[in-house]
């Protein structure tokens, strides 16, 4: 779609010089739903009446030479864990199949001072739980590159809609990688900020120490844009960082000459795909052309960061489920026996197999007699991980490697081997469990998928990652690849 | 360590689940490889490493205590699976 294909502001200049207007926008991004969403299945829900209503009034502040936002009638999409006043937010799941919520997700409210527009709701695994978006309990969402393969997960179906040209961008969720692998599976921009930058008030929590809200863009100025919109401290979330938030998209200069660039040689060892490792290689080459120097460096303790992410996620993730009983909102299953029998009815008939496994190993792993064993040593291991990207950024301004160790994989090849699928994600966890900013960004293909390379920075220096993202992007042309619909 | 499926019905209990005996198979076999994958953290010494349960210094957040309004009890209920009376309705928990 031509349309989503202009820089934002093109589309601002255009609405403002009244050759495109917010509901033109509106209507081309539903069109193009209605054109491929059947192949693709990025959307469980859709704002029709709401959108097309905001765009009205967006074209009144238009007429009326109001003031626009940052974000002033972008057409967005919504991962449905980020819950949405009066649209249904089901997480992708049974269980909250019905779920209106009562209020909005401080992000949502953060959108709507930008004056976006929310096109709908999309897929994920359920909860957030997977690599694949196979584990919707509704369907799998599909890549737009090849309509056989997964868009990642958990953010897939943000991942799909943005590639495919449905929505402007879209808001994903990361907690061990789930935008930044989704958005490297699909070849777009996928940005996840610093913990605590973004506010995690109504985003439906699966680990609370991890999760963090994100954009995936089609490139790094909207992303810079995005982030620019609902990065912030809010009063709502107690794990809100109280940072200044410095200007994101003055940071896009171009120029990377003298940055400092640190390449463990953990992620390009054992397990990538040659042809991934070409393509990051390649990347350091023209990196290297624009003045930035970059040297092996070693996170040591990478091969113990899928055990210690499975661990701490599926206990935090075992301890926020337990709030879905039946009682007060979702599904409730019907002839109870007692108190007892609904919980444990209407959590079995509601939740899936993924969010059943992870909930069965976070007990076990919280359990008595294990919690030191596991759960706490996970936490020890956690400190060493992060002591590792320290001891690199002592030296180094970046961190670059693959965001995955393969491009995307076919629908159903690893859905029977958990364990292979949270090996997919070896070069995202480490980085969600240091808490600190990471983007992915196209870098090539490999077999005609895509390939994503990460770009990973200290705490809350975001304006650097996406600085040298950005520059990345001047001078390469994968970013401008889209999909045949 | 091994899991059985008495252990596997354990934490089911928990856990609040209920399984079919098809997924406590399952589950059995999946846990035993996933945990005997974490036994891997044993291979670290960490007897001085200090635990790390949150990247950023998080500490108490307290609020002023204001009277504000509150949801109503038609908002609060909105989504009840059953009420009664403006009340969340549950099966008696007493015979």
């Amino acid at each position: 779609m031509a349309l989503f294909d202009l820089r934002l502001q093109d589309v601002h200049n255009q609405l403002k010089k009244k050759e495109l207007s917010v509901g033109d926008l509106v209507d081309a991004s539903y069109s193009r739903i209605a054109a491929t969403d059947a192949s693709i299945r990025s959307f469980l829900t859709l704002n029709e009446e709401g959108a097309r209503a905001a765009a009205a009034e967006l074209d009144g502040v238009l007429a009326s030479g109001g003031e626009q936002g940052l974000l002033f009638g972008l057409p967005a999409g919504i991962k449905d864990n980020i819950v949405t006043e009066g649209l249904l937010t089901t997480c992708a799941s049974q269980f909250l199949r019905n779920y209106d919520p009562i209020y909005n997700a401080s992000v949502m409210n953060k959108l709507k001072s930008a004056q976006s527009v929310t096109i709908g709701k999309l897929n994920m695994d359920e909860f957030a739980m997977g690599g694949s978006n196979e584990n919707s309990s509704f369907y799998p969402t599909r890549n737009p590159w090849n309509t056989e393969y997964v868009p990642g997960g958990s953010s897939g179906g943000s991942a799909a809609s943005v590639a495919a040209g449905q929505v402007y961008f879209s808001l994903g969720s990361d907690t061990g990688g789930s935008i930044r692998q989704p958005a490297a599976y699909c070849g777009i921009v996928g940005l996840k900020p610093t913990y605590g930058l973004v506010s995690r008030y109504g985003l439906v929590a699966f680990a609370s120490s991890l999760d963090q809200i994100g954009p995936l863009t089609k490139n790094v100025e909207d992303s810079a844009y995005v982030l620019q919109a609902i990065a912030g401290y809010d009063a709502n979330d107690s794990t809100s960082a109280n940072v200044d938030i410095p200007d994101y998209v003055s940071a896009l200069t171009g120029d990377v000459k003298g940055l400092r660039i640190g390449v463990p040689k953990e992620y390009l060892g054992q397990g990538i795909d040659p042809k991934v490792k070409e393509a990051v290689l390649a990347a350091l080459k023209q990196f290297e052309s624009l003045g930035a120097t970059w040297e092996e460096v070693s996170l040591p303790h990478t091969e113990y960061a899928v055990a210690t992410y499975y661990l701490l996620a599926s206990s935090e993730a075992s301890s926020n489920l337990a709030r879905f009983d039946g009682v007060r909102y979702g599904v409730r299953a019907e002839n109870p026996d007692n108190l007892i029998d609904l919980y444990r009815k209407s959590r079995s008939q509601g939740f899936g197999p993924e969010v059943k496994r992870r909930i069965m190993l976070g007990t076990y792993a919280l359990s008595s007699g294990y919690y030191d064993a596991y759960y706490l040593k996970a936490q020890k291991v956690r400190t060493l991980i992060k002591q590792d990207f320290d001891n690199v950024f002592n030296d180094f301004d970046l961190i670059i490697g693959p965001t995955a160790p393969t491009p995307a994989f076919r629908i159903g090849e690893q859905v029977g081997d958990p364990l292979t699928m949270y090996l997919n994600d070896i070069c995202t966890i480490p980085v969600s469990l240091a808490g600190i900013p990471a983007i992915s960004v196209p870098c090539g293909f490999a077999d005609g998928l895509p390939v994503g390379l990460q770009i990973i920075g200290k705490a809350f220096d975001e304006r650097t990652v996406l600085r040298a993202a950005h520059a990345f992007e001047q001078h390469t042309e994968h970013h401008k690849q889209r999909p045949q619909l | 360590m091994s899991i059985t499926i008495k252990d596997v019905e354990h934490v089911a209990n928990l856990a609040r689940l209920e399984l079919s005996e098809q997924e406590k198979e399952q589950f059995t076999g999946q846990l035993n490889a996933i945990l005997k994958y974490a036994e891997k953290l044993n291979e670290l010494q960490t007897d001085d490493v200090e635990p790390t349960s949150h990247v950023l210094p998080v500490h108490n957040v307290m609020r002023e205590d204001v009277v504000r309004e509150s949801v109503s009890n038609e908002t609060a209920l909105r989504n009840a699976p059953d009420e009664e009376d403006g009340q969340f309705k549950v099966p008696a928990v007493l015979e």
